[in-house]
């Protein structure tokens, strides 16, 4: 290929040639910065935040998250709503983990109003949640290997999640708003079998899980789409107020499970995964792509582990403890769980006279790692932006509350 | 602080974190709450909040380089705003503590932490949108949820919605 530059001075136009045909590759370059607008409604953005990039090029100089199309001002509901009736709020919050949601606002009232649950409804919620968390981490994954272009492990993920679905349909009633966790108890006792279904969807699904990241995790396309894309020190993510697989996906062995335990979590035993620098460096989209799918085999051990030390329902009311009128006294609390997506928190402050809580307030686990995204563009590529994007792995209903 | 022996251990982590504070800033943070569920002290002295806070991160026995939470809360009755700071230590120490830093509600304004955690940035912004709180030295105040053009702060509690926004009805 041969290149000539045509009239010399003053002319922008450069042609090249090939097999006699001239073609114009490059006309009138323009060199100025770009203001290129990503979103509302642009796929890779996983629901409605809109990314305003400056754009040199292909080269993304700086993108600016602009966010509250989603908002729904659950904080403002919270204050004129009963304790309760709080519960299916938190639910719209994080869509793909409403359990998660639920147990943590359903923690933080209780240990304002501390009150003692029953054994079994602890396990019988670590069980749900951890089904969700597999839920929640399979549309994760799914929807990153469709951000950078695979479409079949997508399929493979929503076929399983459909499965989790299924079975908290089955507990609940519903398929992804559930209001199921209530505050000091449960909407009901699990079915008759469901401790048997479950058990025998951990059976399906682990070889199911080596199978998706067969297809994903050892795909070289994949790789080399996110290794060494989007590398966040571990230092600067903690200063960023990173949680869950993303702060894991730095180095940080971090889990509120783990370091700040609730609920049965201290009595069961699995690992917190952390990217050892093999398969990954440290620090990038692959990393937390990484601890995404390793966690999905520690939740199943996790439930596997509750489906055996899980007591009998012989006697089990859900909601013996569950308080009838719920009037906490004066005071604040801030409570938090771990969610798939990171420490969802609850700030809670009662005046010891309403039934509804003064202030509350949700920390929310993608709207503080979103916050880096400002840090972590600088100097990207526009597809790399796609790949960063989907391995924050947001969903807007919790962002935008 | 530690005499009371029915004070949980957690309480206990906290107490000690905030001697070391109240020994270098002394008068310009109140008294220890150490209520069970979430003990706090308070900024008293608003102008030495970004200190406070560099001091907590960086000093050895503290290390508290985790902003977990950042609310901004009304006091109408007290004429004040304010806010409440989850702070903890992330892989070095077992520590958390909570700090309360208020302003008065007319004309008042908080220095802003944003420089000593990033966290704070966002959640700074947060709370200028939902309750009108002014951060001095934010290097982006702007608000977040609501758009830019919307009238009033929602969640204080005397917020009293517009009529309209853009000529559509607002309140249902």
């Amino acid at each position: 290929m041969q290149e000539l530059e045509m009239a010399g001075k003053g002319s922008s136009v450069r042609l090249t040639r090939k097999n006699d045909n001239v073609v114009v590759i490059e006309k009138d370059l323009a060199t100025e910065e770009m203001v290129l607008s990503m979103g509302p409604q642009h796929p890779s953005t996983h629901g409605v935040l809109r990314l305003e990039c400056r754009t040199d090029g292909e080269v993304v100089t700086e993108a600016e998250p602009y966010l509250g199309y989603l908002h729904r001002c659950f904080e403002k509901h919270c204050e004129h709503v009963d304790y309760p009736a709080i519960v299916p709020y938190t639910d719209r919050m994080d869509y793909l983990a409403g359990m998660n949601s639920e147990m943590a606002f359903a923690i933080a009232v209780e240990k304002l109003l501390d009150i003692e649950l029953p054994r079994r409804v602890e396990f019988i919620r670590v069980i749900v949640s951890e089904l969700n968390r597999i839920a929640s981490h399979l549309v994760a994954i799914g929807t990153y290997a469709i951000d950078l272009g695979a479409f079949t492990p997508f399929l493979f993920c929503f076929r399983d999640r459909e499965h989790i679905l299924n079975l908290l349909e089955w507990a609940s009633g519903a398929r992804m708003l559930y209001n199921y966790i209530w505050i000091g108890g449960l909407a009901y006792d699990v079915p008759a079998d469901f401790n048997k279904r479950v058990g025998e969807f951990v059976d399906y699904f682990r070889p199911k899980a080596v199978e998706l990241s067969r297809l994903l995790t050892e795909n070289e396309i994949f790789v080399k789409r996110t290794r060494g894309i989007g590398i966040m020190p571990a230092d600067v993510a903690i200063n960023y107020g990173w949680s869950g697989p993303m702060l894991r996906g730095s180095g940080v062995q971090w889990d509120i499970r783990r370091n700040d335990p609730y609920s049965i979590y201290p009595e069961l035993d699995f690992a917190v995964p952390v990217p050892d620098g093999k398969l990954s460096d440290v620090g990038d989209c692959l990393s937390r792509h990484l601890v995404r799918a390793l966690e999905i085999e520690e939740s199943l051990k996790i439930i596997e582990q509750c489906l055996e030390k899980i007591p009998s329902s012989e006697g089990f009311d859900p909601r013996a403890a569950v308080p009838k009128r719920i009037r906490p006294k004066a005071g604040e609390v801030y409570a938090r769980a771990e969610n798939p997506r990171g420490e969802l928190g609850f700030y809670i402050q009662s005046d010891g006279k309403s039934t509804s809580p003064l202030r509350c307030k949700a920390r929310s686990s993608c709207f503080v790692n979103l916050s880096a995204m400002k840090d972590l563009s600088r100097g990207q590529l526009i597809p790399d932006l796609v790949a960063i994007i989907g391995s924050i792995d947001i969903v807007l209903g919790e962002v935008d509350r | 602080m530690e005499e009371a022996a029915n004070v949980s251990k957690e309480v206990q982590l906290c107490a000690a974190t905030y001697s070391v504070i109240h020994e270098k800033f002394g008068d310009a943070i109140s008294a220890f709450d150490q209520n069970p569920t979430m003990p706090f002290f308070e900024v008293l002295d608003t102008a030495l909040w970004t200190d406070i806070a560099l001091f907590m991160r960086d000093h050895p026995k503290l290390k508290f380089n985790y902003m977990a939470c950042l609310s901004g809360v009304d006091y109408p009755e007290e004429e004040k705003l304010g806010i409440v700071c989850n702070l903890e230590s992330i892989g070095v120490y077992p520590h958390r503590i909570a700090v309360k830093v208020r302003c008065a509600r007319q004309g008042g304004s908080i220095p802003s932490v944003a420089c000593v955690w990033h966290t704070a940035n966002w959640h700074e912004r947060e709370a200028y949108d939902m309750l009108g709180i002014q951060f001095d030295g934010h290097p982006d105040l702007r608000r977040i949820l609501c758009p830019d053009d919307w009238e009033g702060w929602p969640l204080r509690k005397d917020y009293r919605v517009q009529e309209s926004y853009h000529g559509i009805k607002v309140p249902y």
